[in-house]
Protein backbone atom coordinates (compact mmCIF):
# COMPACT_ATOMS: atom_id res chain seq x y z
CA UNK A 1 0.00 0.00 0.00
CA UNK A 2 1.44 3.30 -0.80
CA UNK A 3 2.10 6.18 1.31
CA UNK A 4 0.66 9.79 1.02
CA UNK A 5 2.08 13.21 0.94
CA UNK A 6 4.14 14.88 2.89
CA UNK A 7 2.16 17.45 4.12
CA UNK A 8 -0.73 14.29 5.44
CA UNK A 9 2.64 12.99 7.01
CA UNK A 10 3.56 15.87 8.92
CA UNK A 11 0.43 16.26 10.52
CA UNK A 12 -0.41 12.48 11.46
CA UNK A 13 3.23 12.57 13.07
CA UNK A 14 2.00 15.32 15.15
CA UNK A 15 -1.43 14.14 16.38
CA UNK A 16 -1.03 10.69 16.39
CA UNK A 17 0.32 10.35 19.82
CA UNK A 18 -2.45 11.96 20.73
CA UNK A 19 -5.48 10.00 19.57
CA UNK A 20 -3.36 7.51 20.91
CA UNK A 21 -3.42 8.87 24.48
CA UNK A 22 -6.75 9.96 23.88
CA UNK A 23 -7.93 6.02 23.22
CA UNK A 24 -6.45 4.84 26.12
CA UNK A 25 -8.24 7.46 28.53
CA UNK A 26 -11.52 6.29 26.86
CA UNK A 27 -10.86 2.74 28.02
CA UNK A 28 -9.43 3.16 31.21
CA UNK A 29 -12.09 5.65 32.59
CA UNK A 30 -14.41 3.71 30.90
CA UNK A 31 -16.22 3.40 34.48
CA UNK A 32 -16.16 6.81 35.36
CA UNK A 33 -16.93 8.89 32.45
CA UNK A 34 -18.72 7.98 28.77
CA UNK A 35 -16.94 5.76 26.34
CA UNK A 36 -15.30 2.18 27.70
CA UNK A 37 -13.78 -0.83 26.26
CA UNK A 38 -15.50 -0.86 22.41
CA UNK A 39 -15.35 3.26 21.88
CA UNK A 40 -11.37 3.09 23.15
CA UNK A 41 -10.67 -0.04 21.06
CA UNK A 42 -11.80 1.66 18.06
CA UNK A 43 -10.25 4.67 18.29
CA UNK A 44 -6.61 2.41 18.97
CA UNK A 45 -7.89 0.40 15.94
CA UNK A 46 -8.00 4.20 14.12
CA UNK A 47 -4.49 5.35 15.26
CA UNK A 48 -3.11 1.91 13.44
CA UNK A 49 -5.04 2.40 10.08
CA UNK A 50 -3.90 6.20 9.94
CA UNK A 51 -0.64 4.96 10.50
CA UNK A 52 -0.89 2.79 7.64
CA UNK A 53 -2.89 4.89 5.43
CA UNK A 54 -0.38 7.79 5.60
CA UNK A 55 3.15 5.88 5.80
CA UNK A 56 2.22 3.02 3.54
CA UNK A 57 3.62 -0.49 3.81
CA UNK A 58 5.16 -3.36 2.46
CA UNK A 59 2.95 -6.63 1.73
CA UNK A 60 5.19 -8.31 3.52
CA UNK A 61 5.20 -6.10 6.88
CA UNK A 62 0.93 -6.02 6.16
CA UNK A 63 0.58 -10.25 6.12
CA UNK A 64 2.81 -10.41 9.35
CA UNK A 65 0.46 -7.29 11.30
CA UNK A 66 -2.85 -9.48 10.19
CA UNK A 67 -1.80 -12.88 12.28
CA UNK A 68 -0.34 -10.58 14.82
CA UNK A 69 -3.89 -8.78 14.96
CA UNK A 70 -5.48 -12.13 14.78
CA UNK A 71 -3.18 -13.20 17.69
CA UNK A 72 -3.90 -9.81 19.97
CA UNK A 73 -7.96 -10.54 19.13
CA UNK A 74 -7.81 -13.95 20.54
CA UNK A 75 -5.91 -12.84 24.03
CA UNK A 76 -8.42 -9.95 24.22
CA UNK A 77 -11.42 -13.04 23.97
CA UNK A 78 -9.36 -15.13 26.33
CA UNK A 79 -8.43 -12.11 28.61
CA UNK A 80 -12.88 -11.30 29.05
CA UNK A 81 -13.66 -15.12 29.46
CA UNK A 82 -11.08 -16.02 31.62
CA UNK A 83 -11.93 -13.15 34.31
CA UNK A 84 -15.80 -15.02 33.77
CA UNK A 85 -14.47 -18.24 34.60
CA UNK A 86 -11.83 -16.62 37.60
CA UNK A 87 -15.64 -15.70 38.92
CA UNK A 88 -16.79 -19.00 38.38
CA UNK A 89 -13.83 -20.26 40.08
CA UNK A 90 -13.21 -17.57 43.37
CA UNK A 91 -16.58 -16.60 43.66
CA UNK A 92 -18.95 -19.56 42.20
CA UNK A 93 -20.83 -17.07 39.71
CA UNK A 94 -19.79 -16.66 36.11
CA UNK A 95 -19.01 -12.85 35.83
CA UNK A 96 -19.58 -12.31 39.01
CA UNK A 97 -17.56 -8.94 40.40
CA UNK A 98 -15.33 -10.60 42.70
CA UNK A 99 -12.82 -7.96 43.36
CA UNK A 100 -13.32 -5.08 45.78
CA UNK A 101 -15.17 -2.40 44.58
CA UNK A 102 -12.69 0.65 46.25
CA UNK A 103 -14.18 4.38 46.37
CA UNK A 104 -16.44 5.18 43.93
CA UNK A 105 -15.34 7.75 41.26
CA UNK A 106 -11.63 6.75 41.83
CA UNK A 107 -9.92 5.41 38.72
CA UNK A 108 -9.31 1.89 40.90
CA UNK A 109 -12.77 0.66 41.38
CA UNK A 110 -15.22 -1.18 40.28
CA UNK A 111 -13.92 -4.31 40.46
CA UNK A 112 -13.45 -6.41 37.56
CA UNK A 113 -14.85 -3.32 34.84
CA UNK A 114 -11.67 -2.21 34.27
CA UNK A 115 -9.94 -5.63 33.36
CA UNK A 116 -13.03 -5.87 30.87
CA UNK A 117 -12.77 -2.68 29.07
CA UNK A 118 -9.02 -3.65 28.84
CA UNK A 119 -10.12 -7.30 27.05
CA UNK A 120 -12.94 -5.32 25.17
CA UNK A 121 -10.63 -2.39 23.72
CA UNK A 122 -8.09 -5.29 23.06
CA UNK A 123 -10.33 -7.43 21.06
CA UNK A 124 -12.16 -4.86 19.09
CA UNK A 125 -9.25 -3.01 18.26
CA UNK A 126 -6.97 -5.86 16.80
CA UNK A 127 -10.48 -7.02 15.10
CA UNK A 128 -11.29 -3.55 13.45
CA UNK A 129 -7.60 -3.86 12.61
CA UNK A 130 -7.64 -6.61 11.11
CA UNK A 131 -10.98 -6.14 9.17
CA UNK A 132 -9.22 -3.35 7.85
CA UNK A 133 -6.08 -5.08 6.59
CA UNK A 134 -7.74 -7.78 5.01
CA UNK A 135 -10.91 -5.42 3.26
CA UNK A 136 -8.39 -2.82 1.90
CA UNK A 137 -4.33 -3.74 2.76
CA UNK A 138 -4.09 -6.71 0.94
CA UNK A 139 -3.99 -7.56 -2.71
CA UNK A 140 -6.84 -9.87 -2.66
CA UNK A 141 -8.80 -11.90 -5.30
CA UNK A 142 -11.68 -10.21 -7.40
CA UNK A 143 -11.48 -12.14 -10.67
CA UNK A 144 -12.57 -15.63 -9.77
CA UNK B 1 -38.57 16.75 19.72
CA UNK B 2 -39.27 18.08 15.95
CA UNK B 3 -35.55 18.30 15.87
CA UNK B 4 -35.92 14.64 16.16
CA UNK B 5 -38.13 13.93 13.68
CA UNK B 6 -36.43 16.27 11.00
CA UNK B 7 -33.38 14.30 11.50
CA UNK B 8 -35.35 11.42 10.73
CA UNK B 9 -36.36 12.70 7.04
CA UNK B 10 -32.94 13.76 6.38
CA UNK B 11 -31.54 9.81 7.17
CA UNK B 12 -34.26 8.72 4.72
CA UNK B 13 -33.74 10.95 3.03
CA UNK B 14 -29.69 10.07 3.04
CA UNK B 15 -30.52 7.09 3.08
CA UNK B 16 -32.28 6.48 -0.13
CA UNK B 17 -29.56 8.89 -2.06
CA UNK B 18 -26.97 6.12 -1.07
CA UNK B 19 -28.70 3.11 -2.62
CA UNK B 20 -29.53 4.77 -5.49
CA UNK B 21 -26.67 7.09 -6.64
CA UNK B 22 -24.09 5.86 -9.67
CA UNK B 23 -21.30 7.32 -8.04
CA UNK B 24 -20.09 4.77 -5.17
CA UNK B 25 -18.05 7.51 -2.94
CA UNK B 26 -21.31 9.90 -3.37
CA UNK B 27 -23.15 6.73 -1.78
CA UNK B 28 -20.59 6.04 0.99
CA UNK B 29 -21.00 10.13 1.71
CA UNK B 30 -24.76 9.70 1.92
CA UNK B 31 -23.99 6.61 4.43
CA UNK B 32 -21.96 9.13 6.78
CA UNK B 33 -24.61 11.68 7.11
CA UNK B 34 -26.98 9.12 8.24
CA UNK B 35 -24.24 7.46 10.52
CA UNK B 36 -23.77 11.39 11.86
CA UNK B 37 -27.43 12.11 12.29
CA UNK B 38 -27.84 8.94 14.28
CA UNK B 39 -24.75 10.32 16.62
CA UNK B 40 -26.37 14.19 16.77
CA UNK B 41 -29.23 11.92 17.71
CA UNK B 42 -27.85 9.94 20.58
CA UNK B 43 -26.94 13.64 22.13
CA UNK B 44 -29.86 14.95 21.89
CA UNK B 45 -31.28 12.00 23.66
CA UNK B 46 -28.57 12.31 26.36
CA UNK B 47 -26.47 9.30 25.21
CA UNK B 48 -22.99 9.86 25.46
CA UNK B 49 -21.88 6.68 25.34
CA UNK B 50 -22.96 5.51 22.28
CA UNK B 51 -22.79 8.77 20.48
CA UNK B 52 -18.75 8.12 20.84
CA UNK B 53 -19.30 4.44 19.82
CA UNK B 54 -21.44 5.57 16.80
CA UNK B 55 -18.74 8.30 15.90
CA UNK B 56 -15.79 6.18 15.55
CA UNK B 57 -17.35 3.27 14.06
CA UNK B 58 -18.44 5.48 11.64
CA UNK B 59 -15.09 7.02 10.99
CA UNK B 60 -14.07 3.77 10.65
CA UNK B 61 -16.19 2.23 8.20
CA UNK B 62 -15.93 4.94 5.88
CA UNK B 63 -12.31 4.73 6.09
CA UNK B 64 -12.86 1.23 5.16
CA UNK B 65 -15.10 1.73 2.73
CA UNK B 66 -13.46 4.63 0.76
CA UNK B 67 -9.96 2.71 1.10
CA UNK B 68 -11.46 0.14 -0.84
CA UNK B 69 -13.36 2.12 -3.76
CA UNK B 70 -10.14 3.84 -3.98
CA UNK B 71 -8.58 0.27 -4.72
CA UNK B 72 -11.50 -0.45 -7.19
CA UNK B 73 -13.76 0.95 -8.82
CA UNK B 74 -16.42 3.94 -7.90
CA UNK B 75 -18.93 3.35 -10.23
CA UNK B 76 -22.27 1.47 -9.61
CA UNK B 77 -22.81 -0.28 -12.96
CA UNK B 78 -25.44 -1.86 -11.67
CA UNK B 79 -27.86 1.10 -11.11
CA UNK B 80 -30.50 2.67 -14.11
CA UNK B 81 -30.40 -0.94 -15.90
CA UNK B 82 -34.28 -3.11 -16.96
CA UNK B 83 -34.79 -5.13 -14.08
CA UNK B 84 -35.26 -8.87 -14.83
CA UNK B 85 -38.30 -10.95 -13.99
CA UNK B 86 -36.22 -12.37 -11.00
CA UNK B 87 -35.78 -9.39 -9.46
CA UNK B 88 -39.53 -7.92 -10.22
CA UNK B 89 -40.79 -11.02 -8.36
CA UNK B 90 -37.94 -10.47 -5.49
CA UNK B 91 -39.61 -6.88 -5.16
CA UNK B 92 -43.24 -7.81 -5.42
CA UNK B 93 -42.61 -10.64 -2.41
CA UNK B 94 -40.64 -8.78 -0.38
CA UNK B 95 -43.04 -5.30 -0.28
CA UNK B 96 -45.63 -8.10 0.56
CA UNK B 97 -43.45 -9.12 3.88
CA UNK B 98 -42.81 -5.55 4.18
CA UNK B 99 -46.28 -4.59 4.65
CA UNK B 100 -47.11 -7.36 6.41
CA UNK B 101 -44.77 -6.28 8.87
CA UNK B 102 -45.37 -3.07 9.57
CA UNK B 103 -49.02 -4.04 10.21
CA UNK B 104 -47.89 -6.24 12.52
CA UNK B 105 -45.29 -3.68 13.86
CA UNK B 106 -48.13 -0.70 14.44
CA UNK B 107 -50.29 -3.30 16.18
CA UNK B 108 -47.38 -4.15 18.62
CA UNK B 109 -46.17 -0.55 18.80
CA UNK B 110 -49.59 0.48 20.11
CA UNK B 111 -49.02 -1.72 23.04
CA UNK B 112 -45.50 -0.46 24.50
CA UNK B 113 -45.26 2.86 26.44
CA UNK B 114 -45.32 6.34 24.50
CA UNK B 115 -42.14 7.89 23.37
CA UNK B 116 -39.97 9.64 26.67
CA UNK B 117 -42.40 7.58 29.12
CA UNK B 118 -40.33 4.38 29.97
CA UNK B 119 -41.82 1.77 32.79
CA UNK B 120 -37.96 1.78 34.41
CA UNK B 121 -39.04 -1.27 36.33
CA UNK B 122 -35.82 -3.04 35.88
CA UNK B 123 -33.67 0.00 35.49
CA UNK B 124 -34.56 2.12 38.46
CA UNK B 125 -33.05 -1.29 40.50
CA UNK B 126 -29.40 -0.98 38.29
CA UNK B 127 -29.77 2.42 39.25
CA UNK B 128 -30.45 1.83 42.78
CA UNK B 129 -27.51 -0.79 43.43
CA UNK B 130 -25.16 1.31 40.68
CA UNK B 131 -23.25 3.03 42.87
CA UNK B 132 -24.02 0.92 46.40
CA UNK B 133 -21.80 -0.83 48.01
CA UNK B 134 -23.56 -4.16 47.08
CA UNK B 135 -23.69 -3.16 43.51
CA UNK B 136 -20.50 -3.13 40.90
CA UNK B 137 -19.23 0.80 42.33
CA UNK B 138 -18.68 2.07 39.01
CA UNK B 139 -19.30 5.87 38.55
CA UNK B 140 -20.35 4.66 34.57
CA UNK B 141 -24.08 3.63 35.24
CA UNK B 142 -23.51 2.31 31.16
CA UNK B 143 -20.35 0.57 31.94
CA UNK B 144 -22.21 -1.20 35.31
CA UNK B 145 -25.13 -2.42 33.10
CA UNK B 146 -22.89 -3.98 30.27
CA UNK B 147 -19.90 -5.38 32.41
CA UNK B 148 -21.55 -6.15 35.54
CA UNK B 149 -25.60 -7.15 35.24
CA UNK B 150 -25.06 -7.45 31.61
CA UNK B 151 -22.07 -9.10 31.43
CA UNK B 152 -23.22 -12.48 29.95
CA UNK B 153 -24.81 -10.21 27.05
CA UNK B 154 -21.49 -8.16 26.11
CA UNK B 155 -19.86 -11.88 25.85
CA UNK B 156 -22.36 -12.54 23.15
CA UNK B 157 -21.55 -9.27 21.30
CA UNK B 158 -17.84 -9.72 22.02
CA UNK B 159 -18.38 -13.49 20.22
CA UNK B 160 -20.37 -12.09 17.25
CA UNK B 161 -17.87 -9.71 16.50
CA UNK B 162 -15.06 -12.28 16.93
CA UNK B 163 -17.37 -14.41 14.36
CA UNK B 164 -17.81 -11.50 11.96
CA UNK B 165 -13.87 -11.28 12.32
CA UNK B 166 -13.22 -14.77 11.78
CA UNK B 167 -15.87 -14.67 8.50
CA UNK B 168 -14.17 -12.17 7.01
CA UNK B 169 -10.67 -12.85 7.16
CA UNK B 170 -10.96 -16.56 5.78
CA UNK B 171 -13.35 -14.94 2.97
CA UNK B 172 -10.81 -12.78 2.09
CA UNK B 173 -6.98 -14.57 2.50
CA UNK B 174 -4.40 -14.64 -0.08
CA UNK B 175 -2.95 -17.04 1.36
CA UNK B 176 -4.36 -21.02 1.11
CA UNK B 177 -6.51 -20.60 -1.83
CA UNK B 178 -6.60 -22.49 -5.28
CA UNK B 179 -5.55 -20.66 -8.39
Amino acid sequence: MKGMSLIVKTVTNIVIGFIFIYGLYIILHGHLTPGGGFAGGVIIAGVFVLKLLTFGSKAKDERSASTQASVWESIGGLLFVSVAFLGLLLAGTFFINFLPKGTPLHLLSAGIIPICNIAIAIKVGAGLFAIFLALAAQKYIIED
Amino acid sequence: MIELYLFLIFMVTAAIIATEIKDLMAAVISLGAVGFSVAIMFIMLQAPDLAIVQIVVEVLTIVIFVAVILRTTHIDKTIGKKLSGTQILAIVSFSGFAILFLIVMFRTLQEIPAFGEPIMKVAMEYIRLGLSSYGPGGANIVANVILDFRALDTLGEATVLFTSVIAVVTLIRKSGRKK
